[in-house]
């Protein structure tokens, strides 16, 4: 091995990732008075929450009566009652202060004629417990993850924080099961950095490039869950992979649920508004695991559209032109630049496309990293996660629209009370894990000199089509046998991965091949942990277990996956009590919309 | 004459560079011509010639450059991320304009696609420039919400929507630098000019009701250099991809400044 010096970074906190969650942390922790890293692979502007379009949901009630109990209820039954229903109401109860100091930030939220925060109707959103349709989502026109996120990094500017740009991490540095910090390469020199705190904040996002389509960005590769297997924990809720509705036919590029919060339909080839038979009451606006089940039905039954019968359209039309600048204009410049469509005179073709993790590290309210002992939950010391990366879990096994950033927002500020709350800024750091240095150098080294015969993009290929078609909305025992051995021979061919780029500088030849290997340990996690849980619920649907099995899986699934590729399973029970007492626990029943 | 000083590595050679030839049986095969430099090979910068078969590739400039990393050079280096437009990391010239290259379609270009990385900026590796000085111009600005009342107790400080739309398109920059760096002056004066994207950020925040910090924002620029180096050449509106109109934020700035607005 090629001998690579380090370069140390003493600090009090270090945050990995530049989202919605991993610039509210780092705010949090330097208002604290913390030193603290944020380490980040891309310009923080550029990470993927910049993308998110229709808002961010609050129980504000600025446009019609709402309550966070409702909120509540809704996120609960959205999640197929896999959510955890304490985080649940944390998260709920704390939406409307979240989004409050947003707007105290200076994010430009649209307004209503009186001056207040804009809110559109979503998916799954309703009032009184199912019986009205709420208007929740607190939007800045369809571009509000991009208010967030520059808003956030303003905010960041104006205290100063201090950031470590284009530095891609590399592995935590665990000793004595705890974490003491991560490595990491400063792609613009070559040069590896070692940053060493008291805690490790984990806000890497989703995996979403696992699949051959999907609406997430080239870079959400799963580089925090990827670490944390390779240390030896699990991640939780794997199978649980959200499909968006309207992804654009061919591109995949993301046409918000605003779209049909606003009005827009969803037809088939016969012209029907077929959501009208799949969710009377709910329709257009069910949750998304139901909606893309319906199109994907509609699609199979011969119902499709285009000269494949491959896809539906997405109306807005009748919404004229007025609204469609107004509300959704990001939404017409997408559509006119990626299907060459004008919104207000031709619809959409749109198809289910991969969105979201559901999945991720597992962890508590306050964002402390879990592993399972036989004796339970045991909270790993020094690691924390947030955002999409983690997995608290308020999404269960479906996300509803909207809840990502306010998940973004509020467990990125529950992180930073916690260490603000447990720990000192400026105690002394226990002396730097060598073996775990050592350890994460050889595993760079390796991929640095492969030389193998398959390059990068061609295994990654290889992995993407397999979970595209095994891993889909709909699956099957069958199915997923076939993708388990698909995935695993994609891994396996990692040992004969091939980098062409030996040069230090800048190098995303090296870069994409770390990457992968993060995507494909997250890619065995996922295709086994829904070959292993026999039932369906929220967007796992087992086409050989159709219905939704509480007596057996009321669970959440642990999964550890090995240097082998080798994956092991554990349980944690699902908490259904709430506990701050303010609000009624939903007890399981039957989800319909 | 005045002359520029150009950022190194910005000449390359008149040598030709590499040829990678398309797939054999290839029926529609465009010529890319990339620049290239590795500062680590201690060669001066090429440019390559790719040949792709259009058949085989996505119809936007990313999608190229994209099926040549993965087909046929690994080791062509370049900055992506959202492939829709709205995280601006793919900007670059193209075709001669400062673009980005998930949103510009290869059927607009004519003949052989010549991309080169953002002008006057220092080239780190191919596509990749240095940003750099871009950011801090842009932190320079200050932009974030100042304000010296306190914000009410648990409710949103209200605007009226008219007043939101005069900052609706300008919060909406991406920070992609393709008109920056597509202007004359902050070619010349990058060091001192703040450039177009800084001077839309600080425009934005003077045009926003809830801000109180306008009169100090509007003396910050009241510069020879900050904002009067802008002569009105235009060449931001045409590069801004998200069709936004720095040139009009940076002619308010001035009439204010003209009007007394900045104490």
């Amino acid at each position: 091995m090629s001998a690579y010096p380090v370069t140390d970074h003493a600090c009090d906190v270090v945050v990995v990732g530049a989202g919605g969650a991993g610039l509210r942390a780092t705010v949090g922790l330097a208002q604290a008075g913390f030193s603290t890293a944020c380490v980040t692979k891309v310009f923080p502007t550029r990470s993927h929450t910049v993308a998110a379009q229709g808002g961010i949901s609050a129980a504000l009630g600025n446009m019609g009566e709402d309550d966070w109990r409702f909120h509540f209820y809704d996120t609960v039954k959205g999640s197929d009652w896999l959510g955890d229903q304490d985080a649940i109401a944390y998260m709920c109860r704390e939406a409307p202060a979240a989004v409050i100091e947003l707007e105290h930030f200076g994010l430009p939220f649209s307004r209503t004629e009186d001056g207040r925060i804009y809110q559109r109707p979503f998916g799954g959103m309703t009032t009184h417990y199912g019986k009205g349709i709420a208007q929740r989502t607190c939007a800045a026109a369809d571009r509000t993850g991009h208010a967030m996120l520059h808003t956030l990094y303003q905010q960041s500017l104006k205290h100063d924080a201090r950031f470590f740009i284009e530095y891609f991490a590399l592995d935590l540095l665990m000793q004595d099961g705890a974490c003491r910090g991560v490595l990491a390469l400063d792609m613009a020199t070559g040069t590896l950095h070692r940053f060493l705190a008291q805690a490790t904040v984990l806000a890497t996002g989703g995996y979403g490039r696992t699949y051959f389509s999907c609406t997430s960005a080239h870079t959400c590769t799963g580089d925090g869950g990827g670490m944390v297997l390779r240390a030896g924990l699990p991640l939780a809720d794997m199978e649980f992979v959200q499909f968006h509705p309207t992804g654009i036919y061919g591109a995949g590029c993301l046409i918000t649920e605003g779209s049909r919060g606003e009005g827009g339909v969803l037809r088939n080839s016969e012209g029907e508004r077929f959501m009208e038979r799949y969710a009377p009451n709910a329709k257009d606006l069910a949750s998304r695991d139901v909606v893309s089940r319906a199109m994907t039905i509609e699609i199979r039954e011969g119902r499709g559209v285009g000269p494949r019968k491959d896809h539906l359209l997405l109306h807005l039309e009748h919404l004229g032109a007025d609204v469609i600048h107004k509300r959704l204009p990001g939404i017409a410049e997408t559509a006119q630049i990626f299907a060459g469509v004008d919104v207000t005179r031709a619809p959409i073709p749109v198809l289910p496309t991969a969105h979201y993790n559901m999945g991720g590290i597992p962890c508590t309210i306050d964002g402390e990293v879990l592993t399972r002992t036989p004796a339970g939950d045991a909270v790993v010391p020094g690691l924390l996660a947030v955002g999409e990366a983690a997995c608290v879990s308020v999404h269960g096994a479906n996300r509803l629209g909207s809840n990502s950033l306010l998940d973004l927002v509020v467990f990125g500020r529950a992180a930073a009370a916690h260490c603000a709350k447990t720990l000192k800024p400026g105690a002394a750091l226990p002396s730097a894990p060598k073996a775990a240095t050592d350890a994460a150098l050889a595993a760079f080294d390796r991929v640095r000199h492969a030389s193998g015969t398959r390059p990068t993009a061609s295994l990654r290929d290889e992995m993407q089509r397999a979970m595209q078609k095994d891993a889909a909305v709909f699956r099957s025992g069958a199915s997923l046998d076939e993708g388990c051995r698909a995935v695993g021979a994609a891994f396996g061919a990692m040992a004969e991965l091939c980098i062409s780029d030996r040069s230090l500088v800048f190098n995303t030849d090296l870069v994409e091949a770390l990457e992968l290997d993060n995507l494909m340990r997250q890619a065995l996690a996922t295709i086994h942990s829904a070959r292993n849980r026999t039932e369906s619920r929220g967007a796992h649907a087992r086409e050989d277990f159709p219905a939704r099995d509480d007596a057996n899986w009321l669970k959440h699934t642990l999964a550890w996956v090995d240097d082998g590729g080798a994956v092991r399973f554990d349980y944690r029970p699902v908490q259904l009590a709430t506990r701050s007492g303010e609000v009624e626990s939903i007890p399981p029943k039957a989800r319909t919309y | 004459m005045v002359q520029f000083t150009l950022p190194e590595n910005s000449r390359y050679s008149k040598q030709p560079g590499r040829r990678h030839r398309a797939p054999a049986g290839a029926r529609r095969v465009r010529e890319f011509h990339v620049y290239r430099f590795d500062p680590d090979s201690r060669q001066p910068p090429r440019v390559d010639v790719f040949e792709v078969d259009l058949d085989s590739c996505g119809s936007m400039v990313l999608d190229a450059l994209i099926l040549i990393k993965d087909t046929m050079d690994s080791t062509l280096t370049f900055r992506r991320s959202c492939r829709e437009g709205i995280c601006g990391s793919c900007a670059m010239n193209i075709d001669g304009l400062n673009t980005l290259a998930c949103t510009r379609p290869i059927d607009t270009v004519e003949g052989a696609v010549r991309i080169f990385p953002l002008p006057h900026l220092p080239v780190i590796k191919d596509l990749v420039p240095d940003l750099t000085q871009f950011y801090a111009q842009y932190a320079a600005v200050k932009p974030w919400l100042q304000t010296r009342a306190p914000a009410p107790e648990g409710r949103e400080r209200r605007q009226s929507p008219a007043d939101q739309e005069r900052i609706d398109r300008p919060s909406a920059c991406i920070l992609c630098a393709c008109c920056s760096t597509s202007c004359p002056s902050f070619w010349w004066n990058s060091e001192r000019y703040l450039g177009p994207a800084a001077l839309l950020a600080s425009h934005r925040w003077v045009l926003d009701t809830r801000d109180e910090a306008r009169a100090e924002r509007l003396a910050f620029l009241d510069d020879t250099f900050r904002l009067y180096r802008c002569h009105t050449i235009l060449n931001c509106v045409e590069a801004c991809p998200k069709d936004l109109n720095p040139a009009r934020a940076i002619a308010d700035l001035k009439r204010r400044l003209a009007g007394g607005e900045g104490g």
